[in-house]
């Protein structure tokens, strides 16, 4: 905050009544000094200076004096409880809580689940086969997916990380652009620039992906700042894992969007791992929820594997963050249970035991599955032929995306700026004219012609 | 416009003096020398050219922040903006590079116009993964689909005299080697104006360098009405035949006293181009000018290794070979970290210029 200073030396040259004395930062030479008379109405003010108050008077905090010694102690051992709705067999444990969502939204929530999942195994697949490249898969995750996304508007705008493909798929994207993006093919969106799961689509929304992490964070602060000004009633969604959020551009966003109150939903998935690394290895404290309000945030840890808590929670975070300008932190905790990705075996670091049990006892599809299965909603025949048609309808998908052309080479050399330059111009030309003379060395067909 | 911009001349403590640049289309300017220590008028050492832009155009998604924007900054090139256009537009952050560069990504993505400011180019490293591995590469990793081309990244740039390793550094060398920003420096106060409104309106994000010591030490009578400058556009200041002589931001007023130093004791007539954008560069108006003269000085105050002399170097070997009658002459900084009480001895002034023109003409 600015130091003011009043001289009279000042006045007596100017003739003006008030002055302020400035250093600039760092360069201490008095022949740098500026004296300049300006306005300080618009200067935020500290709380009065009134030194009769046995009360600190320090700007940096608000709090009371005490005369013991005495270190605040991390709570790790009861830590910030976990809300959740369901049980872990889908049954609603406070009515109040229940969002009462009609029949034909739960169904979507359980269908765009269990699609991902159906699309996460066949694409998984495919890259063991040579196919594609590089995937992750989203197991065991798909509720903070669905849950988050479901309590969104449109219009609001998502910042992902990696592994939250359900966001999109809630949202509409098409299963075809899905394997378009992954096979880096034709009709990719992308133009085939990034690797596998890089998603992006301005028409929902969902900003496209970028490897770094954490990068995200700070980035999503910026937009719901300009989306504050806009007015119009538009949210941001910040996804990130709880090994992204020890980057420092997490301490950054969350920093920033506090004090720039922004009307933000920061939704860290907690899922157990960073790749190897277990959360005991990541942090210390009590998880990324309670580091909020060190940052001045409202925050909450939900129960990950309930959708209609990370429903509940974002609905209402949301609601919040765009009524009242400020940030809000949801931490989802849940179990990562499949690999990192395809370049990881994560039998190397943990147990099977382990896995097994979130798998098969504590899993959101299976839950919402309960839920809807003791409303007569779902049944063993629906279960089955779901299962079925999702699969055929994911295989159609993958065998277009396989026949597919990539786009043409002519696209490695734009979108670099928005226009093309002269440099990268030439560039391109010498490409071709390389490529022409040595062709049979490089794979021509397989992309797209001029 | 949002920015407005303070030029202040200093009577006192300056190594150069301030010319301007050819062309006066825009308007008559003036020159004003500073040659030697004054401590006496005070009225003369306290005047400002302060310029405000055109009203902006409605919607006005135009933002200004970094550390200490509000007040009117370190340097005091955003006074008065806050009064004028609000604290939702131009506003301090929290003391952070990473987070100021993220920042003004998203909202440059969410359709704002953003500039950022960093207080001093030597802090801009913990923005480094960002502006490489995000600004830099958001349209192409899209596909098109999102951009941060509204972002203009704004920092003091150059040595200043007595700012040592933290206050002195020209980095541009660090972020000429990524595709997808565009980087510029002016040489005074016109061209400060219109580079800068031209990174503005630029559909690229953008890093404005501004030389630190010419915020005091140049003045310029400067349109007051909105203008732009091209980038990527070379400029020739002076004409010449025989030594091709390239620089950016404050080396462009020593290169232009070597010159008339040339000219007076070796009777040797210098071209002298400011490069003014670093990436993208205008390698057909260095190379015409080599091809012209057969002989190249590229001059910088950074550490000669690895810095942008070495890459014009490098391109106009490849386009000019045959028309070289010299090798191409480096006078830069050390490869030291910038020195405070050596600072004499490190830059690469006018006398080092002069004899490694020298050396060029009796090669």
């Amino acid at each position: 905050m600015a130091a003011v200073v009043v001289s009279s030396m000042m006045g007596k040259m100017y003739g003006l009544c008030f002055h302020a004395v400035r250093q600039t930062a760092g360069l201490k030479a008095p022949w740098l000094l500026h004296r300049r008379a300006f306005r300080i109405s618009a200067v935020h003010r500290q709380q009065p200076f009134d030194s009769s108050l046995e009360k600190p008077q320090f700007p940096g905090a608000s709090a009371d004096f005490v005369d013991h010694l005495e270190f605040i102690q991390p709570n790790v051992i009861s830590g910030i409880p976990v809300y959740r709705v369901m049980d872990r067999q889908g049954n609603i444990i406070n009515p109040s809580q229940d969002p009462q969502l009609s029949k034909e939204t739960v169904l979507n929530f359980y269908q765009k689940m269990t699609m991902l999942n159906t699309m996460d195994r066949i694409l998984y697949e495919s890259q063991r086969q040579g196919r594609i490249s590089f995937y992750m898969t989203n197991y065991g995750e798909e509720g903070t997916h669905i849950g988050s996304a479901a309590a969104l508007e449109p219009t609001d705008m998502v910042f992902g990380q990696y592994r939250e493909a359900g966001v999109l798929m809630y949202r509409g994207f098409p299963l075809d652009l899905f394997m378009a993006q992954c096979y880096a093919n034709a009709d990719d969106l992308g133009k085939g620039r990034q690797m596998p799961v890089h998603y992006g689509c301005k028409d929902l929304n969902f900003v496209t992906i970028s490897s770094p992490l954490a990068t995200q964070i700070p980035q999503a602060a910026g937009a719901a700042y300009a989306l504050k000004r806009e007015n119009l009633n538009r949210a941001v969604i910040c996804y990130f894992g709880e090994g992204a959020a020890s980057e420092g551009d997490a301490h950054a966003g969350f920093n920033f969007s506090a004090t720039l109150e922004c009307p933000l939903i920061f939704f860290c998935r907690n899922n157990g791992y960073a790749i190897s690394t277990p959360t005991n290895e990541q942090y210390r404290g009590d998880g990324i929820a309670a580091r909020g309000p060190g940052y001045g945030m409202l925050s909450i840890r939900v129960d990950g594997n309930d959708v209609f808590a990370v429903y509940n929670a974002t609905k209402e975070a949301r609601r919040r963050a765009v009524a009242e300008n400020q940030p809000f932190l949801i931490e989802a905790m849940t179990y990562r249970i499949g690999h990192h990705s395809t370049s990881d075996d994560s039998s190397a670091y943990r147990s099977v035991d382990e896995v097994n049990y979130w798998d098969k006892q504590d899993h959101p599809i299976s839950r919402l599955r309960h839920y809807m299965t003791a409303r007569g909603w779902w049944s063993e025949d629906d279960e089955r032929s779901w299962r079925k048609q999702s699969r055929k309808t994911v295989m159609e998908a993958f065998e277009r995306a396989e026949r597919r052309l990539k786009p043409n080479p002519e696209l490695l050399f734009t979108d670099v700026y928005q226009e093309m330059t002269p440099g990268l111009s030439r560039q391109r030309d010498s490409m071709w004219r390389h490529v022409q003379q040595y062709k049979e060395h490089y794979p021509v067909d397989q992309y797209e012609k001029q | 416009m949002a920015a407005a911009v303070r030029f202040f001349i200093r009577g006192a403590n300056s190594r150069l003096s301030v010319g301007t640049g050819t062309g006066g289309s825009l308007g008559a300017a003036l020159l004003k020398l500073s040659p030697s220590c004054s401590s006496r008028s005070k009225t003369q050492r306290r005047h400002a050219a302060h310029f405000t832009y055109q009203p902006d155009p409605v919607p006005t998604q135009y933002v200004i922040f970094g550390e200490d924007v509000a007040f009117g900054g370190v340097f005091r090139c955003t006074v008065g903006l806050r009064d004028k256009y609000g604290k939702d537009r131009v506003f301090n952050t929290p003391l952070c590079e990473q987070g100021i560069v993220g920042f003004g990504i998203g909202a440059a993505v969410a359709g704002a116009t953003a500039i950022a400011e960093i207080q001093f180019a030597d802090y801009i490293f913990p923005a480094f993964d960002q502006i490489v591995n995000e600004a830099a590469k958001y349209r192409y990793r899209s596909g098109n689909l999102f951009d941060c081309g509204n972002l203009t990244i704004r920092a003091p740039w150059g040595c200043v005299g007595h700012g040592s390793l933290y206050h002195s550094q020209s980095p541009e060398a660090f972020f000429a080697h990524c595709p997808g920003i565009k980087v510029v420096i002016p040489r005074g106060p016109m061209q400060a104006k219109g580079l800068l409104l031209s990174c503005i309106a630029d559909r690229n994000p953008c890093i404005f360098f501004e030389p630190k010591i010419l915020y005091r030490a140049a003045v310029e009578q400067v349109p007051v009405e909105s203008y732009t400058i091209p980038l990527s556009e070379a400029e020739i200041l002076q004409e010449g035949s025989d030594v091709t002589l390239v620089a950016w931001g404050t080396q462009i007023h020593v290169l232009r006293e070597v010159s008339d130093m040339a000219q007076e004791k070796l009777g040797v007539s210098c071209e002298v181009i400011d490069l003014k954008t670093i990436l993208p560069w205008d390698v057909e108006t260095v190379c015409k000018s080599v091809v012209k003269t057969g002989r190249l000085l590229v001059s910088h105050e950074a550490p000669v290794t690895g810095g942008f002399a070495a890459e014009i170097s490098s391109t106009v070997q490849e386009e000019c070979f045959l028309n070289l009658e010299a090798p191409i002459s480096r006078v830069c900084g050390y490869d030291t970290p910038f020195p405070h009480i050596f600072e004499p001895f490190y830059i690469p002034d006018k006398w080092k210029c002069f004899e490694a023109i020298k050396r060029m003409i009796n090669y």
